[in-house]
């Protein structure tokens, strides 16, 4: 124990802190509580506004439902193969992008070109209504692409992947070169294996933006049964919607509290199974990409 | 073999970039030129000087209140001896980062609903009026700020525990040798240690004036808030799919995209003079 520690000048400035953390924490947990409670309870516990941090007459009827209910069934389907062929394009183009534009000049002729078009394009896009109409033209309008392939060179990625091939002592490749490697094999069996840290956090970026993009499914999709799972949420959101002050006074009167809470959750689902592994890698990643020379 | 790989790699990306960004002229390249006439509409437009208003109020409010809130936290959560609490505290604080403003707007919604919401229930035992926050023009803003500080802070948080941690231990060591209290500590060594990341955060949120956050706007506003809450991006959204006006939505949306283009240069070109950050 060192000696300030002992004053009762600390021992109240901890016992604030430790509240005071305790209180910020709290703020950030008690709305989801607020809401999965919600989804627990009965309809006419949410209605009566019984129901605050814990679930009132306990039930799983509006989950029944939505799982009943196919448009939900088939929006969660979307929204999981939109994000697996999303994130396995998204990783291994940007391991292609990356890994050449991490040799200098010297070796990879017209890198300057490519570094500049890249940050080119990263500062500058053609919008909203350009990129739609290209998407349109291409008619990739109620496929899964219109969904994956606009944002397939995810260039925060590629950036961060390149920082970290960069980093890597150049002498391992070197001695694979040495022994008849090609660019192909010692990116596959060199690189690749070496840079696993940095491509379970980009996978984990990828993950997130796939499964939390409800834009370009409202964008790009005409037909309801196309939405993916966040779009679906954000129409019935919005559906909702408020046009007059009196609405505004029934919205939460609206029976169907526990069926939006629990479409909430049912959304936020994924996210929260994989947060354990995500929270760790993202930190991570936030190390490599911000706390660099 | 270098060739080989640049000939398989050249034409993938060419494709994927003009996925991104070179389509403007494309399917318009038909079409008549107008010359600046869109321009010039554009700046007679009395709505397009409303949004841009308050796209920097909101979006700079933002920055400048969002700013300090992860750094307090971090230095408080670095007072704490206790790892668990630590990492229990960071766990949570960064969980709403994680969730996309759809289902954030839609726990919003919830928690201040007039009826029943958290908030009101709150205020009623208080016996206050219950007030529609989301649709009063006087709240709304202070909604769309907090909200947001509340979902980011968690992030801005591990950035600066990062920095933390990166601080030399034998600094804290001689301070303590030399007799220095805990808070003399934080002032002298850990606070100038993480000015670097501070000053460098600072330079490039600069980028980020013109973006307001149009997911959690587009999700949270309605036609009630419309005078204080509308914003560029959704502006530009709603005129080019509710009015079908592609053209005068597509020139808001570059006169942005320039202004947003000449600020990010700016910040990192200051972020490189003075932080010797680099990014390429």
């Amino acid at each position: 124990m060192r000696k300030w520690d002992q004053t009762w000048g600390f021992r109240v400035f901890a016992i604030g802190n430790y509240l005071f953390l305790t209180a910020i924490a709290l703020l950030c947990l008690l709305p989801l509580l607020n809401v999965l409670s919600v989804s627990l309870s009965s309809s006419y516990a949410a209605n009566a506004n019984l129901v605050k941090l814990w679930p009132v007459d306990f039930t799983l009827k509006s989950y029944q439902l939505i799982f009943s209910r196919k448009e939900i069934h088939d929006a969660f389907v979307i929204s999981i193969e939109r994000t697996v062929l999303g994130v396995l394009l998204n990783n291994i183009l940007t391991v292609f992008m990356a890994y050449p534009l991490s040799k200098s000049g010297l070796r990879f002729r017209g890198r300057n070109i490519y570094m500049w078009t890249i940050i080119f394009v990263m500062l500058f896009n053609g919008g909203l209504v350009p990129t739609y109409i290209l998407v349109k033209d291409l008619h990739l309008i109620n496929t899964i692409w219109s969904l994956i392939l606009p944002g397939a060179v995810p260039i925060f990625s590629v950036i961060l992947m390149m920082n970290f091939f960069k980093q890597l002592p150049n002498e391992i490749e070197e001695a694979a070169f040495i022994d008849g490697a090609s660019y192909w094999k010692s990116l596959l069996y060199v690189i690749i294996p070496l840079s696993m840290p940095v491509i379970a956090t980009v996978t984990l970026f990828h993950f997130v933006a796939h499964w939390n993009d409800w834009f370009s499914g409202l964008l790009y999709m005409n037909d309801l049964k196309n939405y993916p799972l966040q779009t679906t949420l954000q129409t019935v959101l919005k559906g909702a919607d408020i046009k007059s002050l009196e609405d505004a006074k029934n919205y939460s009167d609206v029976s169907s509290r526990t069926l939006r809470s629990a479409q909430i959750f049912v959304t936020t689902l994924p996210i929260l199974i994989l947060y354990p592994f995500l929270q760790k890698y993202f930190t991570k990643g936030i190390v490599l990409g911000s706390v660099k020379g | 073999m270098l060739l080989l790989f640049l000939f398989n790699i050249v034409p993938m990306y060419g494709i994927l970039i003009a996925f991104k960004d070179f389509i403007p002229s494309k399917g318009i390249w038909n079409s008549p030129w107008v010359g600046l006439q869109y321009f010039d509409f554009m700046m007679q437009l009395p709505d397009v000087w409303l949004v841009t208003k308050n796209t920097i109020i909101i979006a700079g409010l933002k920055i400048l209140l969002g700013f300090p809130v992860p750094i307090i936290v971090a230095l408080l959560l670095n007072e704490i001896g206790r790892s668990w609490f630590k990492r229990t505290v960071q766990t949570i604080v960064y969980l709403p980062n994680f969730l996309s403003w759809v289902i954030l707007s839609g726990l919003i919604l919830d928690v201040f609903a007039v009826n029943g919401g958290l908030v009101n229930s709150f205020l009623k035992f208080f016996s206050i009026e219950p007030i529609y926050f989301l649709g009063d023009n006087t709240y709304f803003r202070s909604i769309i700020i907090s909200t947001d500080i509340w979902k980011n802070f968690g992030w801005g948080t591990v950035i600066y525990m990062a920095a933390l941690t990166s601080i030399d231990p034998s600094l804290y060591e001689s301070a303590i040798m030399d007799g220095a209290s805990r808070w003399k500590q934080t002032l002298h060594i850990t606070i100038p240690g993480i000015v670097p990341i501070i000053m460098l955060t600072a330079i490039l949120s600069m980028g980020n004036i013109l973006n307001a956050g149009f997911d959690q706007i587009f999700n949270l506003y309605n036609p009630l808030v419309m005078k204080t809450g509308d914003i560029i991006d959704t502006y530009v959204y709603r005129v080019a799919f509710n009015d079908a006006n592609w053209s005068l939505s597509t020139m808001v949306g570059l006169i942005k995209s320039v202004v947003n283009s000449l600020l990010i240069v700016t910040g990192y070109w200051m972020a490189y003079k003075w932080t010797d950050y680099r990014v390429f």
